[in-house]
């Protein structure tokens, strides 16, 4: 009988890769805004796996950043352009042909990838606020402020970029 | 490779979702949507850093993944200004209408 936490974590893998494939390819629609709602809930299931590697911290702001404030603004975006849906295509030959060359290289270099890797430790580490904070504000002071600028810089260049006449 | 969720089962779904990502910035013509894809690609190297850091019991990896999460947000931000602005010029986000670059 497995353990209840390993039960979780096909679960919640199951669930992150379903919710991600029809946020790209959902059979039945193209509809953007389904693709956006599908997002939330890969995010929200990727949030369940943090949980599961011990990273609380992680999973409450993917929950609050992700699928809260990101989300929100790609659906306001969504609503305010008012798109038309996207007509399906018909695939040619050579596309077809070296997408399958492409998809073939890739998953070469991503199986190797996994398969070279070995865990080091088997020590527990909890990512709970405590030692994600004393580690933020010691060891990674300097690229935590560098970061609040970025923010503020992406600030003003968003209000500059939406203002009606660029000048 | 055991039934037990290891390292080696986290990355190979983040090497999925990665894939997914990829898929949909390739396949989809709608600017927003690819650009959902984009976020699955960041969300899924997001999951390999945690996982790493689980199991090599090591936080530097999700302040890693803590910095990347801020990031993502501003990009986002700036990005969507740029496809509105963009709409705004030519009445449309579809790539197939986005071809003025091309030779």
């Amino acid at each position: 009988m497995p353990a209840l936490p390993d039960l979780l974590f096909y679960g919640f893998a199951g669930l992150t890769l379903l919710f991600g494939f029809l946020c790209v390819a959902n059979p039945l629609s193209r509809n953007p805004v389904t693709s956006a709602m599908f997002l939330v809930l890969t995010i929200c299931s990727l949030a369940g796996l943090f949980v599961l590697l011990n990273a609380f911290f992680l999973a409450a702001v993917q929950v609050l950043v992700y699928a809260g404030a990101v989300m929100v603004l790609f659906l306001f975006v969504i609503m305010l352009l008012d798109l038309k849906e996207e007509e399906r295509r018909k695939l040619n030959k050579v596309a077809l042909g070296a997408g399958t060359v492409a998809v073939a290289v890739i998953a070469g270099i991503l199986i190797r990838a996994v398969t070279s890797v070995k865990p080091v430790a088997d020590k527990l580490v909890e990512g709970t606020t405590k030692p994600l904070g004393k580690i933020l504000f010691t060891q990674y002071l300097l690229p935590f402020e560098i970061l609040s600028l970025l923010l503020l810089v992406a600030m003003v260049g968003v209000i500059l970029l939406s203002k009606k006449e660029l000048k | 490779m055991s039934l037990i969720p290891g390292l080696h089962h986290y990355l190979i779904v983040s090497a999925l979702l990665f894939s997914l990502g990829l898929l949909g910035v390739l396949a989809r013509r709608n600017l927003l949507v690819i650009y959902m894809g984009l976020e699955l690609m960041l969300n899924a190297a997001n999951l390999a850093l945690v996982a790493f850091s689980r199991f090599n019991a090591n936080l530097n990896g999700q302040v890693m993944v803590f910095f990347i999460i801020t990031v993502a947000a501003a990009e986002v931000a700036v990005g969507l200004a740029l496809i509105v602005a963009l709409y705004r010029k030519r009445q449309s986000a579809h790539v197939e209408d986005l071809t003025s670059l091309k030779l």
